[in-house]
């Protein structure tokens, strides 16, 4: 009983078929499916290649990565150094982008920038994923109490929208500008993953839901595999997919939603550089009128980097749904 | 259909405890001293820190705080806050210009997002379609508070056409922070109106509805949209919670004296019990109506309402 691999299995599997049913459904219906699940993939892959929208989300994402891991590459300027004179100065000559109200380089801050931002939204993104997908299996594969406790649980989580929460909790654990970078980064993604993790619970749950009756997940428990090994090697691949998916739509909104944190003064806090924080202070109207390039530059790159995930998102979505082509 | 109400109503208690008992634990479990905050730049004195302890009955066991600080909150009391004045009051006087802004929001997203995913879900793959799907993808992917100022740079400064700020909170200013408050839902509802058109348009009832000779307008109009609409229906009743947030930094960008200009307003002067006060009531609404949007899904479609 050590391999329980329905289809390294064969001859044990015609047995146990025969056995149980009249007709040998078994094998002649497993067979193919496992085919077609892998074509999907394949797929999958061939129509993403050939979507000009897959690349232009991959290279943005590539960019603004980079960008976050070493912003040396793209400006050898110090983000912190700010000279007052230039305050508000228009872009041109030295400063590619202008300078902010304290005469910072805007070009090297909204570089900087990245950083804070593609990792809040990482950290959330990946732990609402992990809790998610935990508690969706334990739901989805137990089923009963475990199943209702979880769901209801959820249910309360779910029902108070992510901004609102989201500024109670960080208004409670407000930080200053002493607090460490990381503290406060940690901060903003406790606060989003704390509310976002059931959106990622429920899509686990009813996708655990949907694999379980299979006759791949029968055979196997016939075999007498527990519980561990067949949620590890049967479910979880077969169900994980659209928690991938929607994982990566979401953290373009978690980015998105730490901005506007920020912007309210809430988020992150300065001296943290961050697209949010940068906007917030550039946003009064007599900046609009006079000074709009220390507005405009961080809300592009905000902008484009929520759109290079969530548009990576959808294309390997439309990609998988068979129902859309 | 009463029972579904009865049901419906049944399974909103243990939601609404939770969801407040959450909120309370929040404000008052998390590490740090709940007063710290609540008056201003200053520490509170220690009278207030007194009478703060006394009003929200900290010396007492946890449950304890909770069940009655429950018991106020069925009574409408929302605190008061450091400078005296109610939070229920705060919001009295705040709410009528909250509510236009999100009827005005509410009103384009309906109109605008169904009448956008109809024309993109009948004209699958053509130029409309493409036309509407990725502009929704680039104003989702816009965060409200830069659409907001940028429609502020754009028609309010440079062409004028529309007020800059919203002070008095009449019709004719509010019409621009509304239509930014609900760009993200108007994209949302569009993309989802023009997904369930385009499976039931591929639905047996609708070769049927053709089959025996209707027109297409009529066959699209009265069979498809119609089944369509009931989760654009949801979706709207849920878009909800984003718009109260959204209200949050709309009102902040156009100055707009509502209920989110004074949750911000409150955030940067340090006064807690108006933020987490205004805040809860925020979430008591949006819980009241997605139970509405329930009851209706039940009216529009019969078969839930049933099983």
């Amino acid at each position: 009983m050590t391999d329980n691999a329905p289809f390294a299995a064969d001859d044990v599997l015609d047995e146990t078929a025969a056995d149980l049913r009249p007709a040998p459904t078994v094998n002649p219906t497993a067979a193919p499916e496992q085919e077609k699940a892998r074509s999907l993939g394949a797929d999958a892959w061939d129509i993403m290649r050939r979507r000009p929208l897959f690349w232009i989300s991959i290279a943005l994402i590539v960019v603004f990565v980079t960008m976050a891991v070493a912003p040396g590459l793209f400006t050898s300027k110090d983000p912190y150094f700010c000279d007052l004179n230039n305050a508000r100065v228009t872009p041109g000559g030295d400063a590619l982008f202008g300078y902010d109200l304290q005469g910072c380089d805007v070009y090297a801050r909204t570089i900087y920038g990245a950083r804070s931002s593609i990792l809040v939204g990482l950290l959330t993104a990946l732990a609402t994923a992990l809790i998610g997908t935990m508690l969706g299996t334990l739901g989805g594969y137990f089923g009963g109490v475990p199943d209702a406790v979880l769901s209801r649980l959820a249910d309360v989580f779910f029902s108070i929208p992510l901004l609102l929460g989201g500024i109670i909790i960080l208004y409670t654990l407000r930080g200053d500008g002493e607090t460490p970078y990381f503290v406060s980064i940690l901060k903003v993604v406790l606060a989003m993953a704390v509310l976002g993790w059931p959106n990622i619970y429920r899509l686990m749950r009813s996708s655990v839901i949907q694999v379980k009756p299979n006759e791949f997940v029968l055979a196997s428990r016939a075999l007498g595999a527990k519980p561990g090994r067949i949620i590890g090697s049967h479910i979880m691949p077969n169900s994980i997919a659209p928690v991938i998916v929607v994982a990566t739509i979401d953290l373009g909104a978690y980015i998105a939603t730490e901005a506007t944190l920020s912007f309210l003064g809430i988020g992150l806090q300065a001296p943290v550089i961050s697209w949010g924080i940068a906007i917030s202070q550039a946003s009064g109207l007599g900046y609009i009128r006079n000074a709009p390039h220390m507005l405009l530059f961080p809300a592009l790159f905000l902008s484009l980097t929520v759109l290079a995930f969530i548009m990576l998102g959808e294309v390997v979505r439309d990609a998988l749904d068979p129902k859309l082509r | 259909m009463g029972k579904y109400i009865v049901r419906r109503l049944l399974q909103m208690i243990p939601v609404v405890l939770g969801a407040t008992f959450l909120i309370f634990a929040m404000v008052f479990l998390l590490p740090g001293d709940p007063t710290a905050g609540r008056c201003g730049d200053r520490p509170c004195s220690p009278e207030y820190v007194a009478a703060f302890k006394a009003e929200y009955n900290l010396d007492k066991p946890f449950l304890v705080q909770y069940a009655l600080y429950l018991g106020k909150l069925l009574q409408g009391d929302l605190g008061t806050n450091y400078y005296g004045n109610t939070v229920a009051h705060e919001l009295a006087i705040r709410y009528p210009t909250t509510l236009k802004l999100a009827l005005i929001a509410l009103a384009f997203e309906a109109i605008v997002g169904i009448a956008a995913g109809v024309v993109a879900g009948i004209r699958k793959g053509k130029f409309a379609d493409n036309l509407v799907t990725i502009s929704t993808l680039v104003v989702i992917s816009i965060p409200v508070f830069v659409i907001g100022s940028l429609a502020q740079m754009i028609f309010g400064l440079k062409l004028g056409w529309f007020p800059v700020t919203s002070g008095d909170g009449t019709w004719a200013q509010l019409i621009l922070p509304g239509l930014v408050l609900g760009s993200l839902s108007v994209a949302y509802v569009a993309r989802l109106t023009r997904t369930n058109l385009v499976e039931n348009l591929r639905a047996d009832y609708v070769r049927t509805a053709k089959a025996k000779g209707l027109s297409a307008g009529r066959a699209v109009g009265v069979h498809a949209l119609r089944n369509s609409l009931v989760s654009v229906i949801t979706y709207i009743g849920a878009s909800f919670g984003s718009l109260m947030g959204g209200a949050i930094v709309t009102e902040r960008i156009f100055n707009v004296n509502g209920i989110g200009n004074f949750i911000w307003r409150s955030i940067n002067q340090r006064d807690g019990v108006s933020v987490v006060g205004a805040v809860i009531c925020l979430v008591i609404v949006y819980l009241v109506v997605n139970l509405i949007v329930d009851i209706l899904y039940g009216v529009l479609d019969p078969r839930i309402s049933h099983d």
